[in-house]
């Protein structure tokens, strides 16, 4: 059983930042939990998972962010405390909802984690979900460290209870990706079962329930508002002098360690309870100061507040941030990016440390398919059926998950892409718009996500177009969770299978088939049928992810595949064409396959024109 | 105090995060502090593995322009792409095995010879350990001990702040029991090796 559950009081962990957040969750007395995995949150899911039945709570990964948000409305409406996390992105998704939750005032806590990402690690856009707080007229904390992961849900527990309001929790890659040493409190197991005491004025936000709710919403802000301005969460750090640098989230962290490392004068203001924005604690640490330093990721949304606060109290101060160009714009910050900054607003120079340079040429290494996935396989079919009925205006609209890796080289077959679930709808427009041949991939998690509304836009409009699932029989780009597809659920039980077949069977799509493209003619063959049918065509190409396949202890021996050097003619279709990354080209120039990399999916054996590679037991 | 930096980066699936898990451990264990940064997601299939260590009482673990005391990196290429984080006085621990991305075979890149790699940190840093991190751990009884081989050459370098007790007691905490003989063998023939590399 993970230590996160058992671990007693006092213990210090070493936890990432989004294991410390279930801790909080834990000793908070959580009985709700939901998510939908997306990178930097997805690891608060896998944890939940390991611990829900043991902590005798209810977790699941919902279908999809607005599910999974109103999994812990639901909750928290009916007197349960709820937790529902996901990546910025995600919130975009579940936003619909979300809006709606101040409207209806909830019965107890509930939390929402957003995991930005600035830099885009592991994302499509660079949003700021701070908007989001002012947005949903939300109460915001951001954390600075797993610690902190831990401590702040037992103060969002405590103001969205006192407020009725939702509270979100505004991280980044950097806190819920960083890991230190968390001293853990005590665990107290939640409530089972509340009860949903009906009251449709407040639940349901017609426009009488919801015109009054709004100026409910605004007098309980201002209670806020004060609240934040009090609050022990947004303190001053210190070390006296002229400059004040207002902070927040990983910023904080930053600042701290220049000031620190260089034994600077300048008092560091660190916001945790950052909206409804702490206006008079600002206005105080403004007015204890000469000049101002904003700090934040991404967008310039306190330094605007601190304008607004210059400009209401007639005040003038240099202010340095993003908008006198201070700050960039754009992209994470980092310590080196707050020594510039306070070397500028301090008027100083600070010691350089000198880097090495070298002007050798490095290979880039981007993120590539495993080797024996079966998404390249499909992939290379696909290719191959498009080239076979000599295609040449196909154009593949794409989604999120494992299979954008199709947008490099040599595929590139990732055209055009929004969201989740936005290959099926682009197809649809791109079909209207377009006379070329529409073929969109989609995965198995993302399908059941969001791609069943545009695959009935799709079926209703009489499209005529090819939509590839992907079904890799897991949510395999966020680590591996299960899916309605799979026979498992959030709690680790066995669960209903949903097939996607029978879902597109029903919507009315004409054209239903399942293919294992680890055989790949078998593949080509389907592709080409469905590129000849005059209607919406989906393709279920069936192949369990490696990744999890390679958990699996109980595989049999493994298959070794070998180059037979005699037979290889070295014309690389292998390596350029198919691209497995545990083939390579030998130091004589021959094709090699690395053992420790090979997944023994054997579809190099039917890609090589010389029938050159083979099996040994 | 001043912190002490460590820059760790491989490719995905050699064990990077691993590694820096046991060194949190044990400076759990020896009572300092440590703040790590990670990289999950889509930077993690097959693609480089960078993480950031501070020990000591730092806040964030983002290590600053030359900042790296120490670089352990289990793969000769991404040792030099940590350039911007290494100073000449930074002390790096390499695995002389490359491992060549697909890129290179697809022609859109090159993997120059690595001993040029290492020459070149050789030229710019005043102390490297190199090492066949893969032979070692292959000879320690298992392929996998690969980062503990690292870890172990790492723990012999001057300044080091772990000692021998609390990482194996973080190793004996963290590893499967039944690995357990083949891991210390694997980090005991890493110390040695970087021992004899360093007089």
């Amino acid at each position: 059983m993970s230590e996160i559950l058992t671990a007693q009081p006092g213990t210090k962990l070493y936890l990432l930042g989004n294991e410390a957040v279930v801790r909080g969750a834990l000793e908070n007395g959580i009985s709700v939990a939901a998510t939908y995995p997306g990178t930097p949150s997805s690891e608060i899911g896998d944890v939940f998972m390991d611990v829900a039945k043991d902590a005798g709570m209810y977790f699941e990964f919902s279908t999809n962010e607005k599910v999974a948000l109103e999994v812990a409305a639901a909750a928290a409406a009916s007197g349960l405390r709820s937790f529902v996390w996901m990546k910025h992105v995600g919130l975009n998704v579940a936003s619909d909802s979300f809006m709606s939750i101040a409207y209806t005032k909830i019965n107890a806590g509930m939390v929402v984690l957003t995991a930005d990402d600035p830099s885009m690690w592991s994302s499509q856009n660079e949003q700021d979900n701070r908007w989001y707080a002012r947005l949903g007229n939300t109460p915001m904390l951001e954390p600075s460290s797993p610690q902190e992961m831990k401590d702040l849900m037992k103060y969002a527990y405590e103001i969205s209870e006192k407020s009725g309001l939702a509270v979100l929790m505004r991280t980044t890659t950097r806190i819920s990706h960083m890991r230190g040493i968390v001293t853990v409190g005590e665990v107290h197991v939640g409530k089972k079962k509340g009860e949903f005491v009906k009251d449709p004025f407040r639940f349901v936000p017609m426009p009488a329930p919801a015109y009054a709710a709004h100026k409910r919403i605004i007098a309980t802000l201002a209670e806020l508002a004060h609240d934040a301005d009090v609050s022990p969460l947004n303190k001053v750090y210190g070390k006296g002098g002229k400059l004040g640098i207002i902070t927040s989230g990983p910023t904080f962290n930053y600042a701290m360690d220049v000031v620190d490392e260089y034994d600077l004068k300048a008092d560091v203001l660190k916001l945790t309870f950052t909206y409804p924005f702490p206006e008079k604690a600002v206005l105080d640490f403004i007015k204890d100061h000469e000049a101002i330093l904003v700090a934040e990721e991404v967008d310039p949304i306190a330094e605007k507040e601190v304008f607004a606060i210059l400009g209401k109290n007639g005040l003038v101060r240099k202010i340095y941030g993003k908008l006198d160009g201070t700050m960039p714009m754009a992209y994470e910050y980092s310590t080196d990016i707050l020594k510039a900054a306070i070397s500028k607003a301090l008027g100083i120079t600070l010691p350089e440390k000198i880097a090495i340079t070298s002007d050798l040429k490095l290979p880039v290494r981007p993120p590539v398919w495993c080797p024996g996935c079966g998404h390249r396989a499909m992939y290379y079919a696909t290719k191959a059926a498009i080239e076979h009925l000599g295609i040449t205006n196909a154009v593949y609209p794409s989604d999120i998950g494992c299979y954008t890796l199709s947008a490099a080289a040599p595929y590139k077959m990732a055209d055009y892409l929004t969201s989740m679930g936005s290959s099926i709808g682009l197809a649809s427009g791109l079909s209207v718009a377009t006379d070329q041949k529409i073929v969109g991939f989609i995965g198995d998690s993302t399908f059941f996500h969001s791609g069943m509304p545009p695959l009935v836009n799709a079926v209703h409009a009489a499209r005529k177009l090819v939509i590839v699932v992907l079904d890799n029989r897991i949510t395999a780009m966020t680590g591996g969770q299960p899916n309605p597809g799979i026979p498992l659920n959030g709690m680790g039980e066995v669960a209903p299978e949903v097939s996607i077949e029978a879902i597109a069977t029903a919507i009315g799509v004409g054209f239903v088939k399942t293919v294992d493209p680890a055989n790949l003619a078998a593949a080509q063959t389907v592709m080409e049928e469905a590129l000849g049918f005059d209607g919406v065509a989906v393709v279920v190409a069936r192949h369990p992810c490696v990744m999890i396949k390679s958990k699996d202890k109980s595989t049999k021996q493994k298959l070794v595949f070998t180059v037979d050097k005699a037979k290889c003619n070295q014309c690389k279709v292998c390596v350029t064409k198919f691209a497995c990354p545990a083939m390579f080209i030998d130091k004589d120039g021959t094709i090699a396959i690395d053992q420790a990399l090979c997944n023994g999916c054997a579809v190099c054996v039917q890609v090589c024109p010389e029938k050159a590679i083979g099996v040994r037991r | 105090m001043k912190n002490y930096c460590v820059y760790i980066t491989g490719v995905g699936g050699q064990g990077v995060v691993r590694t820096s898990i046991i060194m949190g451990l044990a400076c759990a264990k020896k009572g300092v502090g440590i703040v790590m940064s990670e990289i999950h997601g889509m930077a993690q299939r097959g693609g480089s593995v960078p993480a950031e260590i501070k020990i000591g009482n730092a806040y964030s673990p983002i290590i600053e322009q030359g900042g790296a005391d120490l670089l352990i990196s289990f793969e000769p290429a991404e040792s030099l792409r940590a350039m911007s984080k290494l100073s000449k006085d930074t002390i790096a621990v390499v695995n002389t095995q490359p491992i060549i991305p697909v890129t290179v075979a697809l022609g859109t890149s090159v993997y120059l010879d690595p001993k040029m790699y290492l020459d070149e940190l050789r030229s710019k840093l005043k102390k490297v350990v190199f090492l066949d991190a893969e032979s070692i751990a292959r000879e320690a009884g298992n392929v996998l001990t690969l980062n503990m081989v690292m870890l172990g050459a790492s723990s012999a370098t001057p300044g080091f702040p772990l000692e021998k007790e609390f990482l194996v007691a973080a190793m004996q905490e963290n590893l499967p029991a039944k690995a357990m003989d083949a891991n210390l063998r694997a980090f005991d023939m890493g110390f040695e090796q970087a021992k004899k590399d360093l007089q």
